[in-house]
């Protein structure tokens, strides 16, 4: 029987939840360096005993820590990230100029192919790779020097690349996006990187429509029909049809189309998941009831998803690393909250239950299937 | 004592570095780890002596980019704060011949 590894990246360290296919009785590991920040902990495609967590705190910089047993023993790789060219400048809040500086890594994303494989998305914005199993890291300059990039801007949480995609259907082809600058694809294994704006529009930008600083959240695709790219932006909710040429919006019938997260069906590529928060100004659920969206015809049509949620005195805040999907026969869905709470749906997000309840809060969520 | 002859120094760290040097005798909240620095002590020979029996505190104590100590570690000796010393004064003589340890310390801050 397959079995479903749900890895955690917490406030204050990383937790594994294993179950069988059944998905009702788990066991939870942890917590994996304790009391440090836990971007981000994610698994090789290729070799699931790999698995590579990003480490950080304020005090004691960034490390990276490496598994090759599923998360049982780990050892700190390369913490070594070096910008590989001239640093330029980007805006900073108040409006004047900052030259690049490495902060932290939010997102590692294990290649879809080869095994020791793997790109790191850096705040201040840039994306390394390391084909050492993160023995060592270069960086995929082109995305930081692209021709827009002295335009960039921090969102509030940061100037970072939160989204890393391959698309395996089309060899060198991968999608990134940056709070708050936008979204990227690059056709040639990220040597050169093209922005891709076409109809999103951002009411909070002086020209709504500009080409830079529409702050991305978060994009999700399916590998059977990668053409098709869903974004959650910092509000609406996105679609394109033709891989980032040009986007529509799909938000319909959503109660408020803020929201961090967004993740697509393991089996279906026209289900898609999101999470709608009051505003931008109130990250937490709308009238205090935790409400997963689940549209099944690819947006606009959405259905709420109360069942084992919370639908009252709920104000947490589900940050946009922090949902997954496995992929089990019956597709589970993953996701966890700055309360510490990690929900898990076997049937497609028709029926939820928390596998842990008192976690510190909760910065992503990762599924492998075993 | 000449400066090139081999010094072994006495270092204090805190939990969170402990646990990222893998040190097993450092582990205890009272443990310390010993490094060896031939040549002037030096808060950056002692620390550069520190990077290199455990590799995995590279950047955890001095940032990657500049070299400088993180704004959130401090240096200690003998009762006194050391951070805002030069890199390259002398450490105490007691730090340097292993009667007091050369702390380094996370500053008490955060949630």
């Amino acid at each position: 029987m397959s079995s479903v590894r749900v890895l955690v990246g917490t406030r204050k360290g990383a937790f594994i939840l294993t179950s069988d296919g059944a998905r009702k009785e788990w066991d939870v590991s942890g917590p994996h360096f304790p009391g440090h920040e836990i971007w981000h902990v994610n698994g090789s495609p290729v070799n699931p005993d790999r698995l590579y967590a990003s480490q950080h705190t304020e005090w004691f910089g960034q490390q990276v820590q490496r598994s090759d047993d599923g998360g049982q023993t780990w050892e700190a790789v390369s913490n070594e990230f070096e910008y590989a060219s001239e640093l330029g400048e980007h805006y900073w809040f108040d409006g004047t100029k900052r030259p690049w500086a490495f902060k932290r890594i939010w997102h590692v994303e294990p290649s879809l192919t080869q095994p020791e494989t793997v790109y790191a998305g850096a705040e201040d914005a840039a994306i390394f790779r390391s084909d050492d199993g993160g023995k060592s890291w270069s960086e995929l300059v082109g995305l930081r020097t692209h021709r827009s990039a002295d335009e960039w801007a921090p969102g509030a949480a940061g100037m970072g690349v939160h989204t890393i995609i391959e698309d395996q259907a089309n060899p060198g082809r991968m999608f990134a996006a940056i709070s708050a600058a936008g979204v990227f694809r690059t056709d040639d294994a990220g040597e050169s990187w093209e922005i891709k704006s076409k109809n999103l529009t951002s009411n909070f930008l002086p020209d709504p429509t500009a080409e830079v600083g529409h702050c991305i959240h978060k994009l999700a695709i399916h590998p059977e029909k990668p053409d098709v790219v869903y974004m959650q932006k910092h509000w609406d909710v996105m679609r394109s049809d033709d891989a980032g040429e040009s986007w529509d919006k799909i938000s319909g019938d959503l109660p408020t189309d803020f929201g961090m997260p967004i993740a697509v069906h393991s089996h279906e590529p026209e289900t898609v998941y999101v999470v709608p928060l009051k505003s931008d100004s109130e990250h937490f659920p709308l009238d205090g009831k935790l409400i997963v969206y689940r549209s099944k015809v690819g947006g606009n049509e959405w259905e709420p998803m109360t069942a084992g949620l919370p639908q009252e005195d709920c104000y947490v805040n589900i940050l946009r690393d922090a949902m997954a999907v496995d992929s089990l026969d019956e597709c589970g869905v993953y996701f966890g909250t700055t309360g510490g709470q990690v929900y898990a749906s076997a049937d497609s997000g028709d029926n939820w239950e928390p596998i842990v309840r008192d976690l510190p809060a909760v910065m992503s969520v990762e599924v492998q299937t075993l | 004592m000449s400066d090139e002859a081999e010094k072994m120094i006495r270092v204090k760290l805190p939990l969170h570095l402990r646990r990222l040097a893998g040190d097993e005798d450092a582990s205890g909240y009272s443990g310390e780890v010993t490094v060896s620095v031939r040549g002037p002590v030096t808060q950056r020979s002692v620390v550069d002596a520190l990077e290199s029996r455990f590799p995995s505190l590279t950047g955890a104590v001095r940032d990657r980019g500049d070299g400088r100590r993180r704004s959130l570690v401090r240096f200690y000796a003998c009762g006194e704060d050391l951070s805002n010393d030069d890199p390259d004064d002398p450490l105490p003589g007691s730090v340097a011949s292993g009667e007091d340890p050369f702390m380094i310390v996370g500053a008490i801050a955060g949630g």
